[in-house]
């Protein structure tokens, strides 16, 4: 017997010798939250505050400025981008400008001193925001290697919660959840920004 | 595609002995023993076990919906149980659709066998790693060293006890024991290149380790992680962390080997919102963990290109098949359970002997690896726990740990004939089944503060009961039974008090 066949058969047969009873699964849990856009916005920002990310806000016009302040202000110069990000948001940034694409290899993602992307959806009540490798976010790894990631989310793409961030993604797609910059709480558990992943993430909130 | 199982059905084996590590070499009293005498040990572990629990308490209350997430998610892990076969094939049929192999490993040996083999395949005689708990259980990282093939672990913490040639003491922060100036002297001693003038503080020594793993992390082309997670209905595999190093490892190298026990398995793609609101909370008490990846298969241009599945069984089958083991089965590994045990607080994880440390690990190292007669270390676990009932209010998916406990203490007890223990089960469950008894038996227990003496500790029982003090302190008993207290002035005072909404104090609140 193989062992796909012997571990099935196992786990029949203790389901035979301690019978399993049938669980109704009680979901009244919150769901389909909804917040006014300040409310909302106000809390997703003390969270990623709260996590230490930087956060920026601007209006739709003004996307282009806050980028290139922010690359600017952190002397930030070679900057890597998706192949679907819109443009017009790197209008005002003049230094080295990399689109990236599926074959290069990832260690030259390292000569990178940001990547700016999209995101798919966020989560107000956690902080988190979720990159589901869509066109204007790249492949995973273009978002992990260098050390400054500079996001842009779209007001109204921010949900309350969890079970409403969630309800928004395509499950078949590789989808990365980020809460502020990496961190460690190994050492003492003292908190230390940046281990493997960014050490620095600008959220550029748009609305 | 179902097996057919022909005749009686059979009781699953447990997890081979030998292999992994689900078995220590001492039993538990003489463990703690010495592990109680590590006082920097006692220090580190009680610090970090406090803090963790202060901020778990402070997110989770933060969450009106708190009970109705732990109501779901029991519920949601009680059905996987009872649908394990159909929730596995649909799983399996899911991961290959989207580019994966599955491959099933009865125990800790053919596990460790498949992934050697998948890893000579690539060629590669180095493999990266992410924290998993299955692979710590198989010892798959010294099952690879005999093969020729180096494992590294990019968890910091996982890196300090790899190279501190230590072991794990807490499944969530596995150096935990360990302080700066220790971790600084293993990474002077240990990697290769470091600086000499290396200080001590934390960030300084996250630096080091960034250096170190970032090669690593860039060359080796092969990665093997565990997942917190596998959805039946889409496929997708989970990994939740913290610094980053779980990402590199599940995008970065070319093949990934993912090791995850069969019962991780979750219906549903919506499950997740459930489970991804308890663990972050009840782990490291953080709203949300930094990161968390989700892959389904394999995506083209995207990722590791080439992606395998090893399905554990290793003794769960046999835990699946004892009604009141099964519950054990629910665990999610947050450790909440572990930073709330007054015995795992005092005597660390290594006394355990197991992987799984704690309360949690009490219960599940035996079902999972068995208790064979007296003289196995495994068969003292279930007696390392004072039975407060605190890990059964932390745990995120309610498990019923106190009870579980009990019940293996009883099937010990039933394997290994008359005990201290035994003895004092069956007078107290005698003086519990009356009243009468029960008060005039609590009134008895309060000449035991004549034996106690000033200090208050009782430290030697006269046989047969000298076994239980053998490794702990009894606590005098107190000097009014409850009902006396009930009645006298300071009772009546209290009970006034809390009329008037100010509660006296409770040993609760110190921790809010
Ligand atoms: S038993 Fe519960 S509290 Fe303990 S680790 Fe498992 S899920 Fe967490």
């Amino acid at each position: 017997m193989n062992s796909r066949d012997l571990v099935l058969g196992r786990i029949r047969d203790a389901i035979t010798l301690a019978p399993a009873v049938d669980a109704e699964i009680p979901r009244n849990y919150r769901t389909g939250r909804t917040l006014p856009d300040d409310e909302r916005i106000d809390l997703f920002v003390d969270r990623l505050v709260d996590y230490k990310a930087y956060v920026h806000q601007c209006a739709a016009t003004g996307i282009a400025e806050t980028i290139a302040d922010i690359l600017a202000a952190n002397a930030l110069k070679i900057v890597g981008i998706p192949a679907g990000l819109d443009r017009t948001w790197v209008a005002d940034f003049y230094d080295e400008l990399v689109v990236d694409s599926s074959d290069v290899p990832a260690p030259e993602l390292e000569r990178l001193d940001a990547v700016i992307t999209g995101s798919a959806v966020s989560c107000a009540e956690t902080g988190t925001i979720f990159l589901d490798a869509g066109p204007d976010q790249g492949r995973r790894a273009l978002t992990l290697v260098p050390d400054t990631h500079i996001c842009v989310v779209f007001g109204e793409s921010v949900e309350v919660g969890v079970p409403e961030a969630m309800a928004k993604l395509t499950p078949e797609r590789p989808t990365t959840m980020i809460s502020g910059p990496s961190a460690t709480s190994d050492i003492e558990l003292e908190r230390v920004e940046g281990v493997h992943g960014p050490r620095n993430l600008h959220v550029v909130i748009v609305s | 595609m179902s097996a057919v199982t022909l005749g009686l059905p059979s009781f699953p084996p447990r997890s081979p002995e030998g292999a992994g590590f689900l078995r220590g070499a001492e039993k538990f009293p003489a463990a703690a023993h010495h592990e109680l005498a590590n006082a920097q040990l006692r220090r580190n572990i009680g610090k970090a076990t406090h803090t963790i629990r202060a901020k778990r308490i402070h997110v989770t209350e933060e969450l009106p919906d708190w009970e109705e997430l732990r109501d779901a998610g029991s519920a949601i892990k009680t059905d996987v149980m009872a649908r394990l076969p159909e929730l596995l094939e649909q799983f399996e049929a899911a991961v290959i659709a989207r580019g994966g192999t599955v491959h099933w490993a009865a125990d800790a040996n053919e596990a460790n066998a498949i992934v050697t083999e998948l890893v000579k395949t690539t060629g590669s005689d180095e493999v990266i790693k992410v924290k998993s708990m299955a692979t710590q259980e198989i010892g798959l990282n010294e099952h690879l060293e005999t093969q020729g093939i180096t494992a590294y672990e990019t968890d910091l913490a996982e890196l300090i006890v790899q190279l501190g040639h230590d072991k794990p003491s807490h499944i969530l922060v596995p150096a935990i024991h360990r302080n700066r100036s220790e971790i600084r002297e293993i990474f002077l001693r240990e990697m290769p290149d470091v600086d000499p003038e290396l200080g001590d503080n934390p960030a300084e020594l996250a630096a080091a380790a960034r250096k170190f793993l970032r090669h690593k992390f860039m060359t080796t082309p092969v990665a093997i992680s565990g997942a917190n997670f596998g959805i039946a209905d889409t496929g997708t595999l989970t990994v939740v962390e913290s610094e980053g190093n779980g990402r590199m490892c599940l995008t970065l190298p070319k093949t990934l080997i993912t090791v995850m026990g069969i019962e991780k398995i979750l219906p549903t793609y919506r499950d997740l919102e459930v489970f991804l609101q308890l663990l972050p909370r009840s782990s490291t008490g953080e709203r949300m963990n930094p990161y968390t990846s989700m892959w389904t298969g394999v995506t083209p241009g995207d990722g590791p290109q080439e992606f395998h599945l090893v399905l554990l069984d290793n003794g769960r089958t046999a835990a699946l098949a004892d009604k009141i083991g099964r519950e054990a089965l629910n665990c999610i590994r947050c450790s909440a359970c572990l930073n709330v045990c007054p015995v795992y607080e005092r005597t660390g994880g290594h006394a355990y002997g197991s992987t799984y440390p704690g309360p949690i690990g009490a219960v599940l190292t035996p079902q999972l690896a068995g208790m064979h007669g007296k003289d196995d270390p495994n068969s003292t676990l279930p007696f390392a726990s004072t039975l407060c009932g605190a890990c059964f209010d932390a745990c995120p998916v309610k498990i019923d740990i106190p009870s579980l406990l009990v019940e293996l203490r009883h099937q010990k007890v039933e394997q290994s004939g008359v005990t201290a223990e035994a003895l004092a089960m069956k007078a107290a469950s005698y003086a519990m089944s009356s009243s009468t008894r029960w008060t005039a038996a609590q009134k008895a227990a309060g000449l035991g503060r004549i034996v106690a003496g000033k200090k208050g500790k009782i430290s030697t029982l006269p046989p047969p009961l000298n076994g239980w003090t053998a490794a702990r302190d009894i606590p005098a008993p107190p000097k009014q039974t409850f009902r006396s207290w009930w009645d006298s002035d300071e009772g009546r005072a209290a009970l006034d008090q809390a009329r008037r909404g100010a509660h006296p104090d409770s040993d609760g609140k110190a921790e809010k």
